[in-house]
């Protein structure tokens, strides 16, 4: 009764903290400004299943795809045991889907502990892929301690939550060999059976408390991971979904039009406005100065990137030793994003911190070597758009800062005054077809 | 070959099958001057009306746009537009997939809407109507041959296809460099690197893909793009090969061999 009501506080308590946290995330990313959706529903959900659920883009490199999908599969289908745990936990009873499975239970269990067996072997492997190889794309200089901390603090987690799963069944098993209380037989595991052998000679009462120290180990671990979850990287199991549905389904060549410059051309040149157009406010900013000039699409990437670095790792830019990292673009705009939200919980409202996204956290080096490629849009399993915020920044480096480099000023001139970015005069563009006369 | 303007169609009063959109380089780029040179050779001998702008032809505007001043892409389109449209154009073939990619996916919103294809897609076309006739690989029978992507026409509009069954027509081996098709690295021109320095870092782009090219051993590197020319160019100097590897454009192989 005791526990029962202990194991209600922690769910409550951990509840109402994720419920802060959600209330947060969508607070910030309401931050950025309206974005229109490309394409019908039915191509964006077609996207969703095939990239989210599916992980289509991760097989660009397969054994790590592979792992992952162990680790993603064995995520969904072991957290259908924590519906067990949490009934077992409210209403004390123990294994309680036990009574309503059958013999399928013991299936179940075997399945999951399949799964915890392979997630503890990938993450082991990831974890020393990270930390042992040391493979470059988790080195890159904008993988200072914290991103790396968090990337190993998940891996670890989830290596104690799943070892805590598989003690637990065994000492349930060595409880049951033993005949002891409410320890009903459930016939052996698949996984757990081979650590019978080191805790059988324990006595009963050692035997017990692994069982339920693992037990509470478990649970309460999976709710201060969910906890941690709106701090870290890892936001990117839910957001993958929504990102993938939000995808870009125009031509990736095909740059967003940018209606407030329209019409003040259309002025400039004599030609009519829509009604739209005439209907249409003065524009404010052009292009983006801070995160609030953003879309929500561009912020909610922020908040799905996982920093797994492909992106920066296919940048042309990246590769030849320029400053610009796609990777760090995602990772700047996040920071800032809750630098921001963090400004208005403390004030209420924003209250300016003299910072902004542009110069502060992305300066114009990184803007400059953008070759606008696509490789890092490519290369994004969640398709996450890095190229967006980078030629959104650009915009207002250009044409609100007038901080183009010389040559591109010279590149300006020569289209406005002889049609073509170099020096050549109009009247001479057709002379190529005297050469072949 | 007598080489048309719309002007000269308009004067007699009749529309060309198509207009050959030529873009800056092709215009006046030495180099490009002979890639512009063989698409006309092949329209001319394959008997397809075409016709050109000619001096009333300007910049698309993407180097701007790409370079952050969309007044100034805003101000090219929007005139490029009213000349296009008020010749009644209804398809377009260019030699850039800067221009390709512009007009026919930017253009629209602005009131420009047109069929527009790459000449690597209408190349193809005319290989698969089997209007073109190519008399073996000549030379380059046996030779390696690697294509190189453009970020423009690959990754921004997923034309992968088209270049290479054309070089495939050729008889000529065809090998694929590390990073290819949607994997494919930049020259380094896009974006508008073209008109500027790169950055500071520890090496320039087009000199990485240079080396792939190298890499594979092709003693010709394909490439359906002015800027990815000039920079592929530029990297095989850098690394002194200009003896033994040439930098070609589909148009002047499909050319050479009609």
């Amino acid at each position: 009764m005791v526990s029962s009501m202990i194991f209600f506080a922690c769910l409550a308590v951990a509840a109402y903290f994720v419920f802060n946290n959600i209330v947060k995330i969508r607070r910030n990313i309401n931050l950025g400004k309206a974005f229109e959706t490309t394409g019908n529903q039915g191509e964006r959900f077609k996207k969703m299943i095939f990239i989210a659920f599916g992980q289509q883009k991760m097989f660009d490199r397969p054994l790590v795809a592979l792992l992952h999908l162990f680790v993603y599969l064995g995520f969904l289908i072991v957290n259908i045991e924590m519906l067990e745990i949490i009934i077992d936990g409210l209403f004390g009873t123990h294994r309680v889907l036990l009574k309503f499975l059958g013999n399928s239970y013991h299936f179940m269990v075997n399945i999951f502990e399949f799964f915890a067996i392979t997630i503890i072997i990938a993450c082991v492997i990831f974890y020393v892929r990270r930390n042992v190889l040391k493979i470059k794309r988790f080195w890159f200089s904008e993988m200072s301690t914290a991103p790396r901390t968090d990337a190993n603090i998940i891996l670890v987690a989830e290596i104690l939550l799943m070892s805590a799963f598989l003690w637990m069944n065994a000492a349930d098993l060595s409880l049951q060999a033993k005949g002891l209380g409410h320890y009903t037989q459930t016939g052996s595991f698949l996984i757990s059976s081979h650590l019978v052998p080191f805790i059988d000679h324990l006595s009963a009462g050692s035997l017990i408390f692994i069982e339920r120290g693992a037990w509470w180990f478990h649970i309460l671990g999976v709710l201060a991971f969910a906890n941690y979850l709106p701090y870290s990287k890892h936001l990117h199991i839910i957001l993958a979904f929504p990102n993938t549905y939000f995808s870009n389904l125009l031509p990736a060549g095909q740059f967003k039009n940018m209606p407030e410059v329209t019409k003040e051309v259309k002025l400039m040149l004599n030609l009519p406005l829509t009604e739209a157009e005439n209907a249409a406010a003065p524009a404010g900013r052009f292009g983006a100065k801070d995160v609030p000039d953003l879309t929500w699409k561009q912020l909610m990437e922020a908040y799905t990137c996982t920093e797994c670095g492909r992106c920066s790792s296919v940048c042309p830019a990246n590769i030849t030793g320029k400053k610009l990292s796609p990777r760090k673009i995602m990772m700047d705009t996040r920071d800032r994003m809750e630098e921001i939200g963090a400004n208005i919980d403390k004030n209420g409202s924003f209250q300016d911190d003299g910072k902004t996204l542009y110069s502060n956290y992305i300066s114009q080096e990184e803007l400059l070597a953008c070759t606008t490629c696509n490789a890092c849009v490519d290369a994004c399993p969640v398709n996450i758009d890095p190229l967006s915020i980078i030629m959104d920044l650009r915009k207002f480096m250009i044409m609100e800062e007038s901080k183009a480099p010389a040559s591109w000023n010279n590149m300006f001139s020569n289209l406005e005054n002889n049609m073509a970015p170099w020096k050549f005069a109009p009247t001479e563009r057709f002379n190529w077809a005297k050469k072949e006369e | 070959m007598n080489i048309m303007t719309m002007a000269a169609f308009a004067a007699k009063g009749e529309q060309p099958e198509i207009l050959f959109w030529v873009g800056c380089a092709g215009s006046f780029d030495d180099r490009y001057k002979s890639v512009t040179l063989a698409i006309c050779k092949i329209l001319d001998k394959v008997g397809m009306s075409f016709a050109v702008l000619g001096t009333e032809e300007s910049c698309t505007g993407d180097p701007a746009r790409r370079a952050g001043n969309d007044f100034l892409f805003q101000m090219q389109a929007m005139s490029n537009i009213e000349v296009l449209n008020g010749y009644g154009i209804k398809k377009i073939v260019t030699a850039c997939p800067h221009c390709f990619n512009t007009i026919k996916n930017e253009y629209p919103i602005l009131g420009g809407n047109y069929e527009v294809i790459h000449h690597s897609e209408l190349l193809q076309e005319l290989l698969n109507q089997g209007k073109i006739n190519l008399q073996g690989g000549g030379e380059f029978k046996g030779k390696k041959i690697t294509y190189h992507d453009s970020c423009y026409l690959g990754r921004a509009n997923n034309i992968y296809d088209a270049p290479r069954e054309v070089l495939e027509a050729l008889d000529i081996s065809l090998v694929e460099m590390k990073r290819s098709k949607s994997k494919g690295l930049c020259c380094g021109a896009g974006g508008g690197q073209m008109f500027k320095e790169p950055e500071k870092g520890n090496k320039d782009i087009n000199v990485e893909r240079t080396e792939e090219a190298i890499e594979t051993g092709a003693t010709t590197i394909a490439t359906a793009c002015p800027f990815c020319m000039t920079m592929m160019s530029d990297g095989v100097k850098n690394k002194e090969k200009e003896a033994s590897i040439a930098v070609m454009d589909l148009a002047e192989l499909v050319a050479k061999f009609m």
